[in-house]
Formats: C-alpha cells, sequence, structure tokens
C-alpha cells in the first residue's frame, strides 16, 4: 500500500497504481501463513529446544541454565555414540542399497518390458504401506522361530540360519533391509521418470558412435539425472531420519539398544525417563549433523540449477 | 518394432526378465504372508508354515479385526478408528496441497527478496524430527484451544506436510517457461488470474503427486496421532497398534495381519489405481528440479 | 392451544435440564496402559462400575512398551493444559507430578473412606505428596515369581527349584531333555525383571534397598555386586535364542503350551494362565523366584488423579477414587489382573491359591523387612536412574562376551551420573 501512496499520479493511476501495489504484495500475503506456521512449528520450536538443552529439565521443562553439561554428559554415554554409530551405518547403507537397487531396476525396466505397468506397481506398493505395517511384518519374517528360518527347516534345509534379528551385531542390518525394502522401489519409480525424460535421439546417437548399451548409461545417462539423484537423497534421507516408527515396531531398539537411533534415543529420554534437557541436547546434536551434511549439498545442487 | 523382436531372444533380455521378476517376488512376500496369514485360523498359523496355503480359508480375522476385536478397554474392533482417519487426513491433504501449489507459485514465478532463503528454509523443515516437535507442539495447541481436537491434528499435519507441497509444486513450476507467465502479466493478468488460467490447467500431474504423497504420510502417521488425538477420535495406526498389543496368551496374528491390511488398504487402493498417475507426474516436474 | 404451548414449553425445559439434573454425571477420562488380556478385562470392570454410577468413561488407551508411548502422551497432553482425569502412574513418578502442581488433592476421599487405616504405610507413603493423597493405589503385584509348567517337570522328574543352585541344577536336566528351561522376552524391562529377582536373592533384602533405593556405592560397586551379575548371566544363559524382543505374554504362552519350563515374571502373569482356563496348584504352580522365599518384591499400580475444572468431572474423579478401593472392586480388579488387593482387610477367601500365599507373604515380609520395592518396575527410583540400570543390565544379557566386573563398573558410573 505504502507504495500506491508514494507515486504521484492521478485518480485513474492511483486505483491501478492500487492494483499494482496489491499484486506486488499478494505473493508475500499468500506465502505469508506457511511462512508463520514452519516458523513457528520448526524454526521456534528448535529454538526453544536448543535453550532446553542448557537446561537441567527433568520431568518438564524448567529454566535452570546448567551450560554444556547436558552435552557432556552425552558424550560420555555410550548408548549415545551406539545411536549415532548406527544412524550412521544405517543411513549410509540405506541410502546407498536404495540408490544402486532403484537404478538398477528403473533402467532394466526401462528396456521395453512387457506389463511394465504391473512391475512398477508392485515395486512402488511397499511405500504406500506404514513404517508400523513394515516393522510388524518384517519383524514377523526375520523371526527364526516363526519367519523365515523356520520355513526354510519345514522345506528340509535345516542348517539354515537366519538370526540377526536377534543378534545384538546385526539386527541393525535387518532394519536397513526392511527399510531398503520399502523404499526402493519409489527410488525406482522416480528414476523410471527421469530415464523416461531423457532424449532418446541422445542414445541414438551414442548407438551410432559404436558405445555399447552399459557404457551410454554409465557415461551419459545416469550424469544427466543428477536432479533425480538429488530428489532422492532428499526424499531417503527424509525417511532415514524419520525411521523411527520402523524401529519401534521391529526392534524397539534392541536386543538391548544395539538397534537405538538418535531419534529413539531422544524419544527415551525426554519422555521416558524424565531427562528432558539430555533429550533435547540430542535433539541439537541430530539437527546440527543434519545441517551439516545437507545444508552444503541443497547449496551446491540448487546453485547448480540456477546456473543452467 | 523389429528392434524389440531382434532382442527378445538374446540372452540378456531373459537375465533383465529374470531380475525383474526375482524383484518382483521379493517385493511381493510380505504382502502375499499378511495376505494369506490373515484368512488362516490360529491353529492354522502354529502348525502350518508360512508361506502355505490356509488349510480352511475363513473371514473369521479381517471380521474380527473389523468389528469385535479388542483395542484397549473397548471391542469394538477398528471400524470407527477407520473413518476418524479419513476425517482428520481428507482435510489435511486437501489443505497442505492447496497451500503447497500456491507456494510453489510464488517461490517460482512471483521470487521477492528473501524468497530463495525461504524456500531452502522449508526444505531444511523436511528434516526435523517429528518428536523434537512434540511437546511445544502441544503447549501451543492448549494456548490456541485446540489441543485433542481433530482440529488441532490437521492443522499439525498441514504444518508439517507443507513444507513437501511446497518443494513438489516449486519445482514443477520452475519448469513452466517463466515467458509463459510474463506475456500473461503484460497482458494485464493478475496474480490469481495467471495462477488460476495459466499454471492450474497444467498442474494436475503434480496435484496427482502431493495429493497421494500427503495422502500416505498422513494416513500412516503415527507419532501425531497418538499424541494429539483424544481417545475417540484416534486414527487408525494408533488402533491397530493398541490392537497388536492387545492380546490375551496366543497371539491372533490372523486378526493382527487382517487389521494391518485394513489400516493399509485405502494407501494401497490408492497407490494402485494412481500409480501410474503418481509416476506420470514424476515424471513431469518434480524429477527435473 | 395455550395450554398445549405451555406444555411443550415445559418438556422443552425439562428436556434441557435432563442431563444434568436426572444424573449428577460426569465424565472421566481414564490413561492407561491395560490392554492385555486379563488387565484390560480388569480396565472394563472399572469402566463398568463407573458407568454403573451414572458416569461415562472415557478409554483412553495407550498400548505398548510398558506404558512409554502413555507417558510421551500424557506429558503432552499436560503440557497442553488438557490432562486426563486419571493416569496411570507409578511409583516415584507420582511425586515427580505433583511437585510440578498438576495433581489435585484426594484427601476428602481418603478421609472419609479410611485410607491410612486400610492402606499399609509402605504403599500410602508412595501416593502421597506433602502428607496429601494424591493418587489411588489400585493393587499389590509381587514380581519376584517363579511361573512353572508341573507336567513339564513331571516328566523330567526335577522339583520347582528354591534356591538358584537349584535353579541351575534343575535347568540343566530340563535342557537336556530338549525343553527350554526358562521363558523369557529379551526386552529391557523384562531382562530387568529376572535381574531384580536375581539380586534380592544374591543380596539380600537389606543390600537390595541399599543398592537400588539408597544407591549406596558400597553395595553396587562391590564384589557382591559382580556376584550378582555373574549369576544373573548364568541364569540368562537358560533361555531361548530367539527371546530378542518378544513379550512377556508371549513367554507366558510358550510355559503354558509346555515348550518351556518356567518363567520369572510377575504375577500379572496369572492372568494368562487364567485366561488359557488353567487352574494354580494344578495346571500350573507358582513358587517364589529361586532365593527369594519369604520376600516380596512389590509393585503397585496406581492411578493419579489430576486437577481438573468441572465441578461434574471432579465428582466423577473422587467417585473413581473411592470406587477403586471399594472391597467389591478391589476383588473383581485383582482376580482379573493376578495380583492381590491394596486394602489388607480383605477377605482372601474368593482368590486362588497362590494370591493367598502372595498376601501372605506380603503381610509377613512386611514385619521381617523382606518387603522391598521393585526398582525394575519403578517403585525404588527415579524414572531416569531406573532407565540408566535397563541400558546397563539389557546391555549385558545382550552382549557377546558378559564381563560381570566390568558391568560392575557401569552400573556404578550410570548410577552415579543420573543421581
Amino acid at each position: 500500500m505504502e507504495h500506491t501512496q508514494r507515486r504521484p499520479a492521478g485518480v485513474a493511476r492511483a486505483s491501478s497504481g492500487l492494483m499494482d501495489g496489491l499484486q506486488r504484495w499478494l505473493p508475500k500475503l499468500v506465502v505469508a501463513p506457511t511462512f508463520l506456521l514452519v516458523g513457528i512449528g520448526i524454526y521456534g520450536y528448535m529454538l526453544w529446544t536448543g535453550v532446553l538443552s542448557f537446561t537441567n529439565s527433568s520431568f518438564l521443562p524448567s529454566y535452570e541454565f546448567v551450560g554444556l553439561e547436558q552435552y557432556a554428559k552425552l558424550m560420555e554415554s555410550e548408548r549415545w555414540l551406539v545411536a549415532s554409530w548406527n544412524l550412521a551405518i544405517f543411513g549410509g547403507l540405506f541410502i546407498g542399497i536404495c540408490l544402486l537397487i532403484g537404478v538398477v531396476l528403473a533402467i532394466f525396466l526401462d528396456q521395453r518390458i512387457r506389463q511394465e505397468g504391473a512391475i512398477r506397481t508392485i515395486y512402488l506398493y511397499p511405500m504406500a504401506l506404514s513404517m508400523i505395517v513394515t516393522g510388524t511384518v518384517w519383524r514377523w519374517i526375520l523371526n527364526p522361530s516363526l519367519g523365515l528360518e523356520k520355513l526354510m527347516h519345514d522345506w528340509g534345509w535345516t542348517s539354515f540360519s537366519f538370526d540377526w534379528l536377534v543378534d545384538s551385531d546385526f539386527a541393525i542390518y535387518t532394519i536397513v533391509m526392511a527399510a531398503v525394502w520399502q523404499a526402493s522401489g519409489f527410488v525406482m519409480a522416480l528414476f523410471l521418470a527421469g530415464l523416461r525424460g531423457v532424449d532418446s535421439s541422445i542414445m541414438r546417437a551414442a548407438r551410432v558412435d559404436g558405445a555399447s548399451l552399459p557404457m551410454i548409461y554409465w557415461k551419459i545417462i545416469l550424469p544427466s539425472l543428477r536432479p533425480v539423484f538429488f530428489s532422492s537423497v532428499m526424499v531417503l534421507a527424509h525417511i532415514a531420519i524419520k525411521s523411527f516408527d520402523l524401529v519401534m515396531a521391529m526392534t524397539s531398539g534392541g536386543p538391548g539398544y544395539s538397534t537405538d537411533l538418535p531419534a529413539v534415543f531422544m524419544y527415551a529420554h525426554t519422555f521416558t525417563r524424565g531427562q528432558m534437557g539430555l533429550g533435547s541436547a540430542s535433539a541439537m546434536l541430530m539437527l546440527g549433523a543434519i545441517l551439516a551434511l545437507l545444508v552444503p549439498y541443497l547449496y551446491s545442487e540448487l546453485r547448480e540449477k540456477r546456473h543452467d | 518394432m523389429t528392434d524389440v523382436v531382434r532382442t527378445g531372444f538374446r540372452p540378456s533380455r531373459i537375465a533383465i526378465y529374470g531380475v525383474l521378476l526375482l524383484a518382483c517376488l521379493v517385493y511381493l512376500i510380505p504382502l502375499i504372508i499378511m495376505l494369506i496369514t490373515s484368512f488362516k485360523t490360529p491353529m492354522d498359523i502354529r502348525t502350518g508354515n508360512l508361506l502355505a496355503l490356509p488349510t480352511d480359508w475363513t473371514v473369521m480375522g479381517w471380521t474380527k479385526a473389523w468389528s469385535t476385536a479388542c483395542t484397549g478397554v473397548q471391542c469394538e474392533g477398528v471400524k470407527g478408528y477407520f473413518w476418524n482417519s479419513f476425517k482428520m487426513t481428507v482435510p489435511a491433504v486437501l489443505i497442505s496441497t492447496l497451500l503447497g501449489a500456491f507456494n510453489g507459485y510464488v517461490l517460482s514465478k512471483w521470487k521477492f527478496k528473501g524468497s530463495d532463503l525461504m524456500f531452502g528454509m522449508l526444505l531444511f523443515g523436511c528434516f526435523v524430527p517429528f518428536q523434537v516437535v512434540l511437546l511445544p507442539m502441544a503447549a501451543t495447541l492448549g494456548k490456541l484451544g485446540l489441543a485433542n481436537t481433530t482440529t488441532g491434528l490437521v492443522l499439525v499435519h498441514v504444518i508439517y506436510g507443507v513444507a513437501f507441497t511446497t518443494l513438489f509444486f516449486r519445482n514443477y513450476y520452475v519448469a513452466i517457461p517463466d515467458a509463459l507467465v510474463k506475456a500473461a502479466r503484460l497482458d494485464g493478468a493478475g496474480f490469481f488470474t495467471i495462477f488460476f488460467r495459466i499454471l492450474l490447467p497444467l498442474s494436475t500431474p503434480i496435484f496427482m503427486v502431493s495429493l497421494i504423497w500427503q495422502f500416505t504420510q498422513i494416513w500412516n502417521d503415527f507419532l501425531f496421532g497418538v499424541v494429539f488425538a483424544s481417545g475417540d477420535s484416534q486414527p487408525i495406526t494408533v488402533a491397530l497398534n493398541n490392537l497388536v498389543n492387545t492380546s490375551t496368551g496366543v497371539k491372533e496374528y490372523n486378526v493382527d495381519m487382517a487389521a494391518a491390511m485394513i489400516a493399509a488398504l485405502p494407501t494401497l487402493v490408492v497407490y494402485i489405481v494412481a500409480g501410474k498417475y503418481f509416476i506420470r507426474g514424476l515424471t513431469a516436474g518434480s524429477v527435473k528440479g | 392451544m395455550n395450554h398445549f404451548k405451555r406444555h411443550l414449553t415445559a418438556l422443552a425445559v425439562s428436556a434441557a435440564l435432563m442431563p444434568t439434573a436426572a444424573v449428577h454425571a460426569g465424565e472421566v477420562e481414564v490413561l492407561h496402559w491395560w490392554t492385555a488380556g486379563g488387565e484390560a478385562r480388569a480396565a472394563a470392570a472399572l469402566k463398568q462400575m463407573m458407568e454403573e454410577q451414572g458416569h461415562t468413561w472415557k478409554d483412553f488407551a495407550v498400548a505398548g512398551g510398558g506404558g512409554e508411548a502413555a507417558m510421551t502422551v500424557l506429558k503432552t497432553r499436560a503440557v497442553s493444559g488438557n490432562p486426563p482425569a486419571a493416569a496411570q502412574i507409578k511409583g516415584l513418578d507420582i511425586r515427580e507430578w505433583a511437585k510440578l502442581g498438576f495433581l489435585t488433592s484426594l484427601d476428602s476421599v481418603a478421609e472419609a473412606e479410611n485410607w491410612d487405616q486400610l492402606i499399609p504405610p509402605r504403599i500410602s507413603d508412595v501416593m502421597k505428596y506433602e502428607g496429601e493423597y494424591v493418587a489411588v493405589p489400585v493393587n499389590v503385584h509381587r514380581v519376584n515369581w517363579l511361573w512353572v509348567n508341573p507336567d513339564v517337570m513331571e516328566n523330567v522328574g526335577v522339583e520347582v527349584p528354591t534356591t538358584l543352585d537349584e535353579f541351575f541344577e534343575v535347568a540343566d536336566k530340563l535342557k537336556a531333555e530338549g525343553y527350554i528351561p526358562l521363558a523369557h522376552g529379551g526386552q529391557p524391562w523384562q531382562d530387568a525383571t529376572v535381574f531384580d529377582a536375581v539380586a534380592l536373592a544374591e543380596l539380600g533384602p537389606d543390600d537390595y534397598r541399599k543398592a537400588f533405593v539408597d544407591h549406596d556405592m558400597d553395595v553396587i560397586n562391590s564384589e557382591k555386586m559382580e556376584e550378582v551379575f555373574a549369576q544373573f548371566a548364568k541364569v540368562m544363559s537358560y533361555v531361548d535364542d530367539d527371546a530378542a524382543g518378544r513379550d512377556w505374554n508371549t513367554a507366558t504362552g510358550m510355559v503354558i503350551r509346555g515348550e518351556a519350563a518356567m518363567q520369572i515374571m510377575g504375577d500379572w502373569a496369572k492372568g494368562e494362565f487364567t485366561a488359557a482356563d488353567l487352574t494354580p496348584g494344578e495346571d500350573y504352580l507358582c513358587a517364589p523366584a529361586p532365593g527369594t522365599t519369604g520376600q516380596f518384591t512389590f509393585n503397585v499400580d496406581s492411578f493419579a488423579m489430576f486437577s481438573l475444572t468441572e465441578e461434574d468431572d471432579i465428582k466423577a474423579q473422587k467417585d473413581l477414587a473411592r470406587t477403586i478401593l471399594e472391597p467389591e472392586f478391589q476383588t473383581l480388579f485383582n482376580q482379573n489382573k493376578g495380583s492381590i488387593p491394596v486394602r489388607t482387610d480383605m477377605d482372601m477367601s474368593d482368590f486362588d491359591t497362590c494370591a493367598q500365599a502372595s498376601m501372605e507373604t506380603f503381610k509377613s515380609s512386611a514385619d521381617d523387612g523382606g518387603l522391598v520395592p521393585s526398582f525394575s518396575h519403578g517403585l525404588a527410583t527415579t524414572s531416569y536412574i531406573q532407565g540408566q540400570i535397563f541400558d546397563v543390565v539389557t546391555n549385558f544379557v545382550n552382549s557377546n562376551n558378559p564381563d560381570p566386573v566390568k558391568t560392575t563398573d557401569q552400573l556404578a558410573a550410570a548410577i552415579k551420573s543420573a543421581m
């Protein structure tokens, strides 16, 4: 509105100027509610959590500041180290394997396959399930006395043994398996969509030059799908960080606390153990790690695009 | 076409089909196990093996899960919770998608100073673990008088869903040539006119992506449901958790599996029926960033 | 016409007044995690009694994880200024909630109903904050029970063990015959429940109290504790390999079906036997956990009452508190749940032999000092210290080469850091 007033003009111009000013402000007005909601709901609350991490809040929030004590406690906690290490293993393997499976299946499926639609749906459907359902089913399948191991024994392969779920050194890998099962089809869909967008003349030209099919994919097509990698990593990282439900449904962090993830740790301390300060400190470290890993990536990817 | 025929008999083609079919099997087995288990009798489950077909097909598990299984003190099955989930999901999906569409439109076609920063902040918002926001959110909802109401729950889902929908729409609209918008502006078309006349007609695919994504996310949410819904408006995921944990001596896996299937059915149907639009939408937009 | 109109108005008015005037009904929203068979039936009984008094019961069940999910929900509800009328809160946590000013005093009910005479002081202490009742105890669980399938024992030709050494002997024989000696679920609280029993057997009640109630480092970081861990490891070696993540009632099911011979679990396990139509003393046996004869580790379920504003709801809340301690409910509830009444003046003749034995030990141990609060169920220590102990214990159980000496150090460090 200020703009209209500053403009020296006749009545007609003023009214159109009013419209003009409104037009100028409209975009900001439209995004304002989101900005407000997200500003409070994400950044405001993060700040609040940050404040709590410097207090000795136990049962419910209190504002008695103790400096960095909670962070020091966290660093000494063996359970926290296990949880952090688990997130690294889980996140790394989950994202890596999903990308690999997704790319391979997408390329295979792009070879003019009969019944492609049906196959695609089969790959994609696990994404429709909640992690609680996925966790429950996989817990059942991987349970040595109920699932796969029993099945193999029933079929006569009595030496078959698969007890990762109940082995504290391997249980984290069963979580990776279930998570990959759930999300890899989605990655496949993203890449398939990307491949469909690749100009087929590139392929033809390369073929004329005598390049082999794997070479074309490796050297030309995959590099051109960089934005797809970006989208995939975004979605997968999002799922990895939120795998709380999956862990809770499959192992509840067990055996012992061998499949603990930072989110589980934070939840347990904040809500069950009445250590809100410690829980908040773990949340802040978790956010810090996400920030440290993601922001450079986001920044480089988004910048790149602007130069295109 | 000759190309297809010629390549159809090469060993590499067979290998490709082999891999694809094997993958189908791996993806399908858990669903098959859930399905056949839900039709078995408890006796059958204990004696038979995981992949064996039921000796007596029975829908007892399904009817029990739907109408008589106990979820806590109440033994009315999950049917009430099923509708609760719809009441919460539909408005939350629609509102977050609409907001996302407008945000995407502004952040791609009406950039202003700080709009890129805002987009970056929204993106980061996708990665905040929800456990962190439970308590402050509860306090806020309490102050707003929305604690333990469906409205409050819808609001929570909108807040934490809008980051993703904005990302979808922004990336989709970025790919639409600016020239189109500029021409319309020269013709005197305003903010909303351009959106409704030019962008909206082109937006069906990305609307499908956003609707499907949001529907799946919100329908499947457990954490917000259990914390922010009151006893009688709890969504089905909470009921499923209560049901699976409500057991007497022998676990009735058939009822558990049937309940899990019921909880998963709407999202499964959405994926199976609308899955192709989903892929089309991804092809058309979001992957090109 | 006029007459008719007046009549109609009168009707309308009375109809409008009906809900409040006819019955003085309030609503009680009750947060609990009693969703397993016997527990759910017990909760349903309470619901029915409240409804008979004209109140509405709003069930707020949050299953899973021994109440972990329920605690999260409760905290967010409290923070949002909208707590339920009553919530299942236990042990020392009651004091924490009261300290924050969330709970309401029940002294008016307590005085009218003479609670101080009915409830043993050791338990009523837990229910009070600054001398006022803020929670109602529902029952008393004995945690140090051993549940036994007599048929399995008979097949192998062994007796129910009364000491840990006997237990090891019996378990070896059972194992040799292909039975799982000890049914167990590998969840932290279940690991701690067994540890609880072994610690009581090895330390005795006095040192148990010193370690887990007073956190006396001379006991916690001692050779005695190393011995506890060594014996505990030995007990756990008789558990099958697939125990990880198993629910307690699934483990009880293994005893019922004769796959496993014994289970160390609190008396809520009885609800599972009852649900399977088994009779105590015949189809299954209950005995004190090995080495803890005459001692009683107690776990008390209780409802803490939150401050409310609506007059009718407060009335309903008070009625709930009163109903919980009435003999009728105490009998019905505890028969379903497997526990014993919290009132010591009750006639136990309607209860089964396990409950009668439990009541006897409860009374005798209260006199001779064998009555100790269970640390594994939050009666002895704050949830933080409890959690720290859980971490150490469960890590020990799941370690590939458990080291009692190192673990004792870890336990001491963990408790120290939480104090």
